[in-house]
């Protein structure tokens, strides 16, 4: 098999003492969108800040195409090529649309190409061109995610990374941004590595899947068979059971064994 | 009316000084939550390095401005990489003593190398009237305004249309999506360090002519950080709007109202609006900080 875009090898990132991630090792195939399935406090989004460089991993490498990237700077990483949507969307709230999209595009060596990038942006995203002048912070939470993912486009990434791209949108809303993910994977072969507590849509979007549990890696395989495993689907029976996604909070305990 | 004129743009010279002061306050404090005590103290030092570039060197007024600028801002970097990045996260009070510490360090580093005379170069504007609505008016004062108009000119211009200008905003106001950005935050925050540290150049070389130059001249910055107060401590604006009302309250209640008034109408002014505004006149009710 080829050589996997990205490959986590038995990473431990620690919060001062508290170990958040107990060795993972995961990889991320050119072309593919990857999920990473898991309840609230599972490290979700500590693995995407190892690899962005945000955190240091304590043990363990990140290895992106084919080179050592853990414990360098976040600008450097992104330069590299991979590019980080962060949980809750983190807009610049007063600057405007069109500037940060612009800030997208800050870490770029190729400055000459940024425009043309802009009009990529705003063609999959044509919402954005509309309220290009509008300040961030006055924008629908669903419009900040459509920002917070052009934003990170406006790095011509070769991996994306998504944390929790649903948090707090509608059923609808939710629905578009995981289209937004699919045409970007189909029409532009862009890999993308997505976290997410919402598995319904997580997984009829990706192709890989993985579930993470306190820190630990408990269940990979591809999203199809995953979907078909008793203890998903009881995952979702707990979401039906709840009725509506109360926020971002699971009430029952999950287990995945 | 030609009193009130004179009154007027002495008041409005003398609030842009506060207003240049105020301004480094504010853009630490935005990009840092620092509140650098020091600010006044690196106007002095700015006032003292136009003086020997001046004076010692025997340079043009505008060569020396240019070179004490670039002097102070290169200065102000490297007190942000070399001291102040050490006590971020530190709790508000020890980031608060350093600063003061920083002040008595710069003006004991200036009385040695200057003495503690007070000093004076002269400028194109020393002695020189200009003529307005029949007042006359000392081009000092014309000097300052005209300056701090240029500089806020610049600096607009800067934050808003380059991608440096930008990327300092953005990671004034989301220091966190900078990092995801890939902005080099740390080297951002240094340079709004040496932004502030040649925005007080400018304002040290402006005030020279006004008053001699001497190593307490920094404690003017106490009535800057009332400016910035007044303005809502975060508001670029509302800094150089503050300034300018406290120089021009100053000078107005020194002409009409009963004598040492002038020294506390600053402090009065500022009390009363933060009874009406808490905020401060230009400040956000609850802003988000990141
Ligand atoms: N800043 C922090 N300081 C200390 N511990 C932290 C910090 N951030 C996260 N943790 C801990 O690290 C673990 C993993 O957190 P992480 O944020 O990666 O979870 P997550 O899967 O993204 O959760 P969520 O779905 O709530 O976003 C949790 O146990 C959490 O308590
Ligand atoms: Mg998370």
């Amino acid at each position: 098999m080829r050589e996997p875009l990205l490959r986590l090898s038995n990473v431990e990132t620690f919060y001062g003492p508290i170990r958040a991630i107990r060795g993972v090792s995961l990889d991320v195939h050119q072309g593919t969108i990857v999920a990473v399935l898991g309840a609230n406090g599972a490290g979700k989004t500590t693995i995407l800040k190892t690899i962005s460089g945000v955190m240091d991993p304590l043990k363990g490498a990140v290895v992106f195409e084919g080179r050592e990237i853990q414990g360098e700077d976040p600008d450097r990483i992104a330069r590299a090529g991979i590019a980080h949507v962060p949980e809750g969307r983190e807009t610049f709230p007063y600057l405007t649309v069109r500037q940060n999209l612009l800030m997208g595009a800050y870490a770029r060596r190729d400055r000459a190409a940024v425009p043309g990038d802009l009009e990529m942006v705003y063609g999959y995203i044509p919402r954005l061109r509309d309220l290009s002048q509008r300040v961030a912070g006055s924008m629908s939470g669903g419009e900040q995610q459509m920002l917070a993912i052009g934003r990170a486009l406006m790095s011509r990434p070769r991996l994306l990374l998504l944390d929790e791209p649903s948090l707090g949108l509608s059923p609808r809303l939710v629905g578009e941004v995981f289209e937004l993910i699919r045409r970007l994977n189909g029409e532009t072969g862009l890999t993308i590595l997505v976290v997410e507590q919402n598995a319904g849509t997580a997984l009829a979007t990706c192709h890989f899947g993985f579930v993470l549990e306190l820190g630990r890696i408990v269940m990979e395989d591809t999203c199809e068979n995953l979907m078909a495993k008793d203890d998903i689907k009881e995952f979702y029976l707990g979401m039906k059971d709840e009725g509506v996604r109360e926020g971002r909070r699971w009430k029952r305990r999950k287990t995945w064994r | 009316m030609s009193q009130v004129i004179q009154i007027f743009m002495s008041g409005l010279a003398e609030g842009c000084i506060y207003a240049l002061v105020a301004l480094g306050f504010v853009l630490i404090y935005k990009a840092t939550e620092m509140v650098n005590f020091a600010q006044g103290d690196l106007m002095m030092l700015g006032a003292f390095v136009g003086y020997f570039l001046i004076v010692g060197l025997g340079a043009n007024y505008w060569i020396a401005l240019v070179g004490a600028v670039v002097i102070m801002a290169v200065f102000s970097y490297a007190l942000d990489v070399f001291v102040l990045r050490r006590v971020i996260g530190q709790p508000q009070f020890a980031v608060v003593m350093l600063t003061i510490g920083l002040g008595f360090v710069f003006r004991a580093a200036a009385s040695m190398i200057w003495g503690a005379n007070p000093l004076a170069f002269v400028t194109p504007f020393t002695d020189g009237t200009t003529s307005i609505g029949g007042a006359p008016i000392p081009d000092v004062s014309l000097s300052i305004v005209a300056g701090t108009a240029v500089l806020c000119g610049l600096l607009f211009a800067l934050f808003q249309y380059t991608p440096v200008g930008v990327a300092m905003q953005a990671a004034s106001q989301n220091q966190l999506a900078a990092y995801y950005m890939g902005i080099p935050v740390k080297r951002i925050f240094a340079l709004i360090w040496a932004i502030s540290g040649g925005v007080a150049a400018v304002a040290g070389i402006l005030l020279a002519p006004l008053t001699l130059i001497d190593t307490s001249i920094g404690f003017l910055g106490l009535k800057a950080f009332a400016a910035a107060v007044l303005g809502g401590f975060g508001s670029i604006p509302g800094a150089l709007a503050g300034g300018i009302a406290i120089g021009l309250i100053e000078q107005f209640s020194g002409v009409y109202l009963m004598d040492g008034f002038k020294d506390i109408a600053a402090y009065v002014v500022l009390l009363l609006v933060l009874f009406v505004r808490p905020q401060g006149l230009f400040g956000a009710a609850a802003r988000k900080r990141v």
